[in-house]
């Protein structure tokens, strides 16, 4: 047991809220590394892949954006549901009910002027994760049903349900697969290929769209609620001391169903870049584990829209160049990646302590050093 | 000449911007009772915590029995015999007695021969010191004088020469606090050498042989107790000299406007904690209630403040009706009536410690204008406003951007107060006003809610200190299992007429 006790108000913000994540992140990289080389292949190699499959040319790098794009959402609905002390680990459910809301929205208002019909759809994919959501904060706020267990309930309630919707309600009748039918193209969120060729880029395909601009108005969106409204004053208090809350006339319950409404929204968003601006249609199982991997970006990230960008950029990073290294490298599997991620999430998330009073308390006695010197 | 066995030399321990030891020396000589004394946030606690290795100092040294030594954490100093009771204990709720003193200390004694050897070893210490403390009791069932006793007895287990005890008396009940200063006075006897950290000058005249006194972070000076006196005391404590009774004009009785019928509350176990309450208070005057703790205040004001529901009787305000068994106003809408309450337990319902002060200093008026236009923060008005009142409220440090969990107890309960008497209520609720909270601090808050009276405010004050109400209310109610047991004017009132009521027995 360590018995290191840091000053937390002499530890440099830079200290515990970039270098010891960077730290983490290292380690986690080190030890994927590791596992690497136990299979057989050189993991220097792999870093490489890694980097020329995300950055090296201009298609990998818009996968990269297209995979932050859906991280940033999730991402953010775990941080807003965390800001009201709730721990929202249905963002996969809330993503998928979201996507059902995108897809009813853009068929059947289609008649109507497009970016009408996008707004709309965005508005309906807020409006089913919500709607998904609200249900686990009901129960949690008048019944006190904690949201762990049951947001993760209704992920495979979600699962379920959409699977049904997708065999024997809204599947195209033209086939035999579990999705939809494909939405008519006018409404397709424009691509990247369409904005590359006016650059004077030629590009094949990529899934990157007009919804990562809807991400990063997201971040600020979230930013802006969390810390500069009363909406966002009134979750944190609850969070942080509900007694406190209800001293001060705060309902707590009116909070918890608004914070994990907010959450339920922002994940249900995502559903906008998979549907409105990929496939454009329904396919079943397609939020991926977007929603679980949220999680670890809004740790990464600590909660905070501007630690939850950088740490969606690296997963983006991680799904893009990791698809390259599994494409490249025979023994490294699909699944070593998703070990990879697991290792960042014990770093940055479980073990997140493990280091930070060595890394704080060898800081502040540096600067001491230098302000006494 | 005595040797000191504890000196301390230029200690400087900062936090942030906060300085909370400038160039501290301190001589502690073997076998005394030294008090450490001084408004909260003076830096004592700060200092005894460098001592126990909890911080280490930015600079300095710290000399045991002569020799030099560097405490880098608290494993080290108990290795030199530095014991610490902390204000909040360190106890395992669900473990006995000698499991918690044994814990962590001798790995291989939690079987066999040497338990035994521990328990019999416990069991002299507890028989020289007068502890009578069963070693199997489970802490939980322990009342809060026995556990500080445990904790007293683990250090003295470990081998502490030096106990140093951190504000003792806070918790404990008057009784307790006799039979605390009983084993203190026999630990001196042995050769034990106490450190008593402490703001109340009563403890300091009553037990110490020497006393060293804190402002802002400074040592001001040490002196031999019998030389000193409290009036000496507590003008070195603040820096200038202090009024240890409130000053206060005649009283001027206006209408009732806050009355109360036939109240009966009931607790989060279903318990009925306050029955049949009938009372009222008039515009400009104070109304004390004095009681045990746990006899139903905590209750009371909850019901009163809007926080919890009523089980039967009402409460009318100005002649409205706010609350009854049916429907109750939530705190905003009576806040907004003209009521404010300044809770009795600041930490776990005053504030939210992890917030930022200027986020404190709003809480409750945070959707009103001009703190809030549209359900958007206004930052610039916020920080504008902290800053005003922190500096009318002498908040200290004036700083509105830090985390309120760093302010003192004192400097806390001014944040709440300047919060909820900046609207000029009608109507005051207040619960245990001074509760750790420092001399030059109570003054201050006496001072305001007399203003507060004086302007016309109707105010009731509940404390479990007996001088607080007295000296400044109007008329007093006694509480007792939940009923009110005797109603007086504060006039010619005795502590032992109080006392008895608070008993029961009268």
């Amino acid at each position: 047991m360590s018995n290191i006790v840091v000053d937390k108000s002499k530890v440099p913000w830079w200290v515990s809220n970039v270098i010891v994540p960077l730290v983490n992140l290292t380690l986690a990289l080190l030890v994927s590394g590791l596992f690497v080389f136990i299979a057989g292949e050189n993991p220097i190699e792999a870093v490489k892949l890694i980097i020329f499959g995300s950055f090296g040319y201009i298609q990998g790098f818009a996968y990269t954006l297209y995979y932050t794009t859906n991280f940033i959402f999730t991402g953010l609905a775990f941080a807003v549901a965390f800001h009201c002390r709730l721990f929202n680990i249905g963002g996969e459910g809330q993503a998928y009910i979201g996507g059902l809301g995108v897809f009813l929205v853009a068929i059947n208002l289609s008649f109507l002027p497009v970016p009408i019909v996008w707004l709309l759809a965005i508005f309906g994919a807020f409006l089913f994760g919500a709607a998904w959501a609200y249900i686990p904060a009901y129960l949690q706020s008048k019944r006190g049903s904690h949201v762990v267990i049951t947001t993760i309930m209704f992920n495979f309630i979600a699962s379920s349900l959409m699977i049904y919707l997708l065999v024997d309600v809204i599947r195209d009748t033209n086939q035999m697969a579990p999705h939809t039918v494909k939405l008519p193209e006018a409404i397709w969120l424009p691509s990247f290929e369409a904005f590359s060729g006016i650059l004077g880029i030629k590009i094949r395909y990529s899934p990157l769209n007009l919804t990562f601009l809807l991400a990063i108005a997201s971040l600020f969106f979230v930013w802006f609620l969390v810390w500069k409204t009363k909406w966002g004053y009134e979750m944190r208090a609850v969070g942080h001391n509900t007694q406190a809350a209800i001293y001060a006339g705060i309902s707590p319950h009116k909070n918890i169903i608004i914070a994990m409404c907010i959450s339920g929204g922002l994940a249900g968003l995502l559903g906008v870049n998979e549907i409105l601006g990929v496939s454009h249609k329904i396919q079943a199982g397609f939020p991926a584990g977007y929603g679980f991997t949220g999680i670890a970006v809004a740790l990464m990230g600590r909660n905070h829209p501007i630690g939850i960008l950088p740490a969606a950029f690296l997963f983006g990073i991680l799904y893009q160049g990791g698809s390259e290294v599994t494409f490249e490298m025979p023994n490294i599997t699909r699944y070593m990646f998703v070990a990879v991620q697991g290792l960042i999430i014990l770093f940055s998330g479980a073990l997140e302590n493990l280091f930070r009073p060595q890394i704080e308390s060898f800081f502040v006695r540096r600067l001491n050093r230098e302000v006494n010197a | 000449m005595v040797s000191p066995i504890l000196e301390l030399s230029n200690i400087n321990k900062s936090f942030g911007h906060v300085h909370a030891n400038k160039n501290i020396n301190l001589q502690i000589n073997k076998g005394t009772i030294h008090g450490i004394i001084g408004e909260n946030g003076a830096g004592k606690s700060t200092l005894m915590s460098i001592v126990f290795g909890l911080y280490q100092a930015n600079s300095g040294t710290i000399k045991i029995n002569g020799k030099e030594i560097n405490l880098k954490s608290p494993r080290d100093s108990i290795i030199n015999g530095i014991g610490m009771v902390h204000q909040h204990f360190m106890l395992v709720e669900n473990f006995t007695v000698l499991e918690n003193i044994i814990l962590g200390f001798e790995g291989e004694t939690v079987f066999g021969e040497k338990l035994q050897k521990a328990k019999q070893d416990l069991e002299k210490l507890c028989q020289t010191y007068n502890f009578n403390i069963d070693l199997d009791a489970t802490i939980s069932d322990l009342s809060v004088g026995f556990r500080q006793r445990v904790e007293i007895l683990k250090s003295l287990y470990r081998g502490a020469e030096i106990l140093i005890l951190d504000e003792p008396t806070g918790v404990l009940t008057p009784q307790e606090v006799d039979e605390l200063f009983k084993i203190l006075r026999a630990l001196k006897e042995e050769g034990k050498t106490i450190v008593l950290i402490t703001h109340k000058l009563i403890e300091i005249m009553d037990l110490t042989s020497e006393v060293s006194v804190m402002r802002q972070g400074e040592m001001v000076g040490h002196t031999k107790t019998e030389d000193t006196n409290k009036e000496q005391l507590a003008e070195m404590m603040v820096g200038r000299s202090v009024l240890l009774r409130v000053d206060k004009k005649e009283i001027k009785k206006g209408e009732t406007i806050f009355q109360v019928n036939n109240l009966s509350v009931k607790d989060d176990l279903d318990v009925t904690r306050v029955k049949d309450v009938s009372l009222e208070i008039r515009s400009g005057e104070i109304l004390g209630i004095a009681g045990v703790t746990g006899n139903g205040q905590t209750e009371l004001l909850e019901a009163l403040s809007g926080i919890r529901k009523v089980e039967s009787g009402k409460i009318e305000l100005f002649g409205e009706k706010i609350s009854d068994q049916d429907n109750f106003l939530n705190p905003r809408m009576l806040k907004q009536k003209g009521l404010a309450h300044v809770p009795e337990d600041r930490q776990r319902m005053g504030l939210i410690t992890d917030f930022k002060a200027h986020e404190n200093l709003i809480f409750g008026y945070h959707d009103q204008e001009p703190f809030s236009k549209s359900s958007i923060l206004n930052n610039r008005e916020i920080t504008e406003y902290s800053n005003k009142v922190m500096q009318e409220y002498d908040v200290r440090p004036n700083s509105p951007n830090l985390i309120t969990s760093n302010f003192s107890g004192g400097n806390q309960q001014k944040i709440i107060l300047s919060r909820e008497l900046n609207e000029n209520p009608k109507v005051l609720l207040v619960g245990q006003p001074t509760r750790g909270v420092d001399i030059g601090a109570i003054e201050f808050i006496h001072q305001r809610l007399i203003d507060m009276r004086d302007r016309g405010a109707a105010i009731l004050l509940a404390s479990v200190e007996l001088d607080e109400i007295l000296s400044l209310s109007d008329r007093i109610i006694v509480m007792f299992d939940g009923k009110i047991v005797g109603e007086k004017e504060n006039k010619n009132v005795t502590e032992r007429e109080l006392g008895l009521l608070m008993a029961g027995v009268a």
